[in-house]
């Protein structure tokens, strides 16, 4: 007999299990479909999140190759660019079969600068450029003559810029840039090249000769890159060895994929925090799916031992429940996957493939269904619903039969240990994961350390509801029923409070977090923008020192304090750094994290946060860095914090960029005003004096604008925080219901000891509320601990910038409160279908 | 205590039972019989105002039901009515004790008050210094002791049994019963106690057997 019901995968076994098992999902419809729907959701979620950020990668590395053409390595500079002599000494090497020079720019359009928009201008050796990006190629109207596409005032958009900016062969357009006069443009033609290919096209390009572009905006002599194209056979460590001391300090040889795999990087770790809160909706869905099956097996204890006394093997029993949540997590990763596609589509079209953060502005990614992380995120839906289900499937195999035969028995099953061991572990074990070193950039040991926290929050659970119901007073029936509930089956809150309190945790964490930043950015703002009006050069251009006496003799100004932009690459092969040339001690305020003195003989250079983890230096380390072509010696005088250019940033002083024979002309001012003056009149008088090519701004306006990036960047992040919150609040409610239905004897019972209908729902109502607040509590705990982790630990090592902490106090009440109330309604209606049914009825089942 | 005059029930189409009359003075005790699926249990609950009858009236301590709405019937039974079932019905999750409280509980009686009444109700049922134990540490007819002792501890003036010792072996439906005869006598409380068992029902003043057409004397 025992060999039965032992053949696994026979004909009687699959019945057993379609039958007895998967069946009961079907009988239990309401809670199946709301942990369905929760897999579903975590599964789409994490999903769109992943399959929206490569697409973006993808076109943004088919743009890349496209502007590249078919380049082997690019030689590039910094912000300024490099001397044409580097080009003749790249032709010169036997290796390289050819060599295209581009000067890129982007000059801001119209002749007095009122016209914001940009132009992104690509300068080529169009004869170079044929053979090495053909895809850009000029295309003069026919009859317009064999040199049109060399005219000095030629200039051929692609066809999605004409379109964009509105312009037609023939016509002309005025472009600015700091530093130079306007300059007038003809449209000689358009460039070859599909406007979809270069990722949306933005900003609006268009090809010139390189030699007006040169001409026209004061690159004379000065190149930003060199695409070069190898002769067969020749390796790019070759080339490398053979341009090693050729090329000046700050100038390296790159692949052209580079840039795609930097912004990949550089977007990755926001990627990873959504995908992080993406994935914390899918474990909610997980504890609803254990919820569900808890309180199933709870409902089917007596079933379930009666089919194991008839003889049914513990592990074909086993078998069943994982069955069960199997069934779900399959389905609902199916689902997931087709959702999250649908959701990815969605969001692409509206927010595009940044979410909204401003990595990759421009590239308009296609959806392009991939197998692996489709396949991968349905698995993982189906892993977390078999998690959910592993609980109460040990808890059916280790009940014994005879005893929960017996009425009453599935009290047990609520009666929870207080696991105090697993909590402690789980907080240590997060502690000491919280001193872990990122991993491939990625903070796994913070991760792992906000999975302990909550592990450890849901150990505590039961204790802390006993506590908490044990604490409130219980003034009549009502409440000292639902006190004693609670108190004798604390079991009960962690199975309706478990998806609450992950909801909880995460949302309150990622509320203080980005409530902590927004406060920081704000703080840091204050200190950054200090002065009365910041001017800025547009297209590529820059003030020399006759335009700086300019801007200082104009009346009402009382200071200015220059920057230079320049970027230098330190590490090879990685994300140039931004270099900001300063007057540090004449009064500009950096935010300062850390200071130290620089090593003797050595000038001061300030590192931003990024760069100081990049280069793994501190105060008093050595650095040298490329200023006037050659190598000088900096020393490192203090670390600042900077929320603006993640890839790192440093500053050095204006004094010693002179001294070193660094180009004098910079490129942004903070302008501050004789008292009494109008901004509005001095920003005016500026623009008359400069033209074009500068924009000035007042600080307010800058940080309304920052703000409103912030708070772009973050939408998203209440998006999924609200997913996961309602799917919290389904597990209260589906909890409740399948709880009520379990109990209705016993609000039968109470309804012939003479509790109304209206009693036996306030004593729902109140479970659910002080289960709630349980869950609620718990999980704001787990939360704070969870935002501390995410603020000290997950951002700096992603992003590399610190945060200061801000809890928003009266907002997190509020939440709390409307959840507790929330939870309380949600477990009356579910208890009311239950109570609908008669009292009568319900006493003569058999308890 | 208890008058219940013309009571019909019927379910769909079908007729449960008509003509239903019975009047119960105080500390009067009835034994209805009858066959599975006659109505014993339905005419219980129509006199305890769980069920709603098709015609006919029930008084209970003077107060008509069809006159009361959820809350007041609520009221009435929680005030003047003590119930016992079958299957015990004692909650789990309550301490012995406190199952036996709950009576007061619901008439407001604080948790301080009612306990010393739980404990001496039990020590009367013979579970003395068991108030603070779990109903799973109980046998059948312990938890039926318990129920006996819920269902006076208010000391009601209706008592409504539903095959109290139908889940009892006959040495503890026994002693039950004597329990429960002895409560009645006690409180003097008039009591309907439907049952299946001859033996049960010798426990009774009276012994009636419920058909279609209502209430007939039983023959021995």
């Amino acid at each position: 007999m025992a060999g039965y019901w032992k053949s696994p995968g026979a004909g009687p076994m699959s019945a057993v299990l379609r039958r007895v098992f998967v069946a009961s999902l079907l009988r239990q419809r309401l809670a199946a479909a709301l942990s369905l729907l929760a897999v579903t959701l975590g599964v789409a979620l994490a999903l769109a999140v992943q399959v929206i950020h490569d697409a973006a990668v993808a076109e943004l590395g088919r743009s890349v190759r496209t502007l590249a053409g078919e380049a082997d390595l690019q030689v590039v500079g910094g912000k300024e660019g490099f001397t044409e002599e580097v080009l003749d000494r790249v032709l010169a090497l036997s290796g390289v079969e050819e060599a295209s020079p581009v000067v890129e720019l982007e000059p801001v359009l119209g002749p007095g600068g009122d016209d914001r928009r940009r132009l992104r201008i690509l300068g080529l050796d169009l004869f170079r450029a044929l053979r090495l990006q053909p895809g850009l190629r000029p295309m003069a109207p026919e009859g317009a003559g064999r040199l049109a596409t060399l005219a000095q005032d030629g200039l051929f958009p692609t066809p999605a810029a004409m379109t964009d900016l509105g312009l037609s062969v023939g016509g002309s357009l005025a472009l600015g840039a700091a530093g130079v006069p306007p300059s007038v443009w003809r449209v000689a033609g358009q460039s070859g090249v599909d406007g979809a290919a270069l990722g949306g096209d933005w900003p609006p390009l268009a090809v010139a000769d390189i030699g007006a572009v040169q001409w026209r905006f004061g690159w004379l002599g000065r190149l930003s890159r060199i695409d070069i194209r190898l002769r067969p056979g020749v390796t790019e460590s070759q080339i490398r060895a053979s341009l090693e001391g050729l090329l000046p300090a700050g100038v390296e040889l790159q692949r052209p994929v580079l840039g795609e795999s930097q912004a990949a990087a550089l977007s990755r770790a926001y990627r990873v925090n959504l995908t992080l809160l993406a994935v914390m909706a899918l474990l909610t869905g997980g504890f609803l799916v254990f919820s569900t099956q808890a309180l199933s097996v709870v409902r089917r204890r007596s079933e379930l031992a009666f089919l194991r006394a008839i003889g049914l093997d513990r592990r074909v029993l086993a078998q069943g429940l994982l069955l069960e949540g199997a069934v779900i997590g399959l389905i609902g990763g199916i689902l997931g996957v087709g959702m999250g596609y649908a959701l990815a589509a969605g969001v692409l079209a509206v927010l595009g493939g940044d979410l909204g953060a401003g990595y990759f502005q421009g590239v308009a990614p296609a959806l392009g269904f991939s197998w692996r992380p489709a396949v991968g995120y349905a698995v993982l839906g189906m892993v977390a619903a078999l998690a959910g289900a592993w609980a109460p499937a040990r808890e059916a195999l280790a009940a014994v039969p005879a005893q929960a035969l017996k009425a009453g028995d599935e009290i047990r099953v609520f009666v929870f240990r207080p696991r105090f061991g697993v909590a402690v572990a789980s907080l240590c074990g997060g502690w000491v994961l919280c001193w872990l070193p990122p991993i491939w950039g990625i903070s796994l040991g913070g991760y792992g350390a906000v999975l302990a926290a909550l592990v450890g929050g849901l150990a505590l659970l039961p204790a802390f509801t006993s506590a908490v119901v044990g604490w409130l007073p219980r003034p009549g029936a009502v409440s000292r029923l639902a006190a004693c509930r609670l108190t004798a089956a604390p079991g009960q809150a962690v199975i309706a409070a478990a998806g609450v309190l992950t909801s909880v945790a995460l949302a309150a964490a990622m509320a203080i977090m980005v409530a902590s930043f927004r406060q920081s950015v704000v703080d840091w703002l204050d200190q950054v923008l200090p002065a009365d009006l910041y001017l800025r050069s547009v297209g590529g251009g820059a003030l020399d020192e006759g335009r700086q006496d300019w801007v200082a003799a104009v009346p009402g100004i009382a200071r200015v304090l220059w920057t230079r932009q320049d970027s230098v690459r330190v590490i090879p092969q990685e994300a140039p750094m931004a270099l900001l040339v300063r007057p540090v001690t004449a009064g500009v305020a950096l935010p300062l994290v850390n200071e130290g003195r620089p090593p003797r003989g050595a000038a001061p250079v300030w590192l931003s946060e990024s760069a100081r983890d990049r280069l793994g230096l501190a105060p008093g380390d050595r650095l040298p860095l490329p200023v006037g072509g050659e190598m000088r010696e900096f020393g490192v005088a203090g670390v600042w914090r900077d929320y603006v250019r993640q890839q790192g940033a440093m500053v050095i002083e204006q004094d010693d960029w002179r001294r070193f024979g660094g180009d004098p002309r910079v490129h942004d001012a903070a302008i501050f005003l004789t008292e009494g003056t109008s901004p509005g009149a001095v920003a005016r008088a500026l623009n008359e004096v400069l033209g074009s090519g500068v924009e000035i701004s007042e600080p307010g306006l800058l940080r309304k604008a920052s703000l409103a990036l912030f708070d772009r960047t973050f939408a998203v992040t209440y998006l999924l925080e609200g997913v996961a919150v309602a799917i919290g609040l389904f597990g209260i409610a589906t909890s409740f219901a399948a709880m009520a239905t379990a109990r209705r004897r016993e609000f039968g019972m109470l309804r012939h000891l003479g509790l109304s209908r209206r009693q036996v729902g306030r004593m729902l109502a109140l479970e659910g509320m002080w289960t709630a607040t349980a869950g609620v509590a718990v999980g704001l705990g787990a939360g704070g601990a969870i935002a501390l982790i995410l603020v000290r630990v997950v951002n700096p090592q992603s992003f590399h910038w610190s945060m200061d902490l801000h809890v928003p106090w009266t907002s997190l009440a509020a939440f709390a409160i409307l959840l507790v109330g929330l939870a309380a309604l949600a477990a009356r209606l579910a208890g009311r279908h239950a109570m609908e049914q008669g009292a009568v009825l319900a006493v003569r089942e058999d308890w | 205590m208890l008058v219940v005059n013309g009571l019909a029930r019927r379910i769909g189409s079908r007729l449960i039972f008509q003509n239903v009359g019975l009047e119960l003075p105080a500390g009067a005790c009835v034994a209805i019989m009858g066959e599975s699926g006659v109505g014993k249990s339905t005419l219980l609950n129509c006199i305890a105002g769980l069920d709603r009858p098709d015609a006919g009236h029930v008084t209970v301590a003077g107060v008509g039901l069809a006159d009361l709405n959820d809350e007041g019937l609520s009221r009435l039974r929680r005030t003047h009515v003590g119930f016992i079932f079958q299957a015990f019905h004692i909650l789990p999750h309550l301490t012995i004790g406190q199952n036996v409280a709950l009576p007061l509980w619901l008439l407001g009686e604080s948790e301080s008050a009612a306990g010393p009444r739980a404990a001496a109700m039990l020590e009367a049922v013979g579970l003395a210094g068991r108030e603070g134990g779990w109903p799973r540490e109980l046998s059948g007819g312990e938890l039926q002791r318990v129920a006996i002792a819920r269902a006076l501890i208010h000391e009601p003036g209706l008592l409504l049994a539903d095959e109290p010792t139908g889940n009892l072996g006959p040495e503890h439906a026994g002693r039950v019963l004597a329990l429960l005869r002895a409560g009645i006598e006690q409180s003097g409380a008039a009591a309907v106690l439907v049952t299946h068992s001859r033996e049960a029902a010798r426990w009774a003043d009276r012994v009636l057997r419920l058909t279609p057409d209502g209430l007939i004397p039983e023959v021995a």
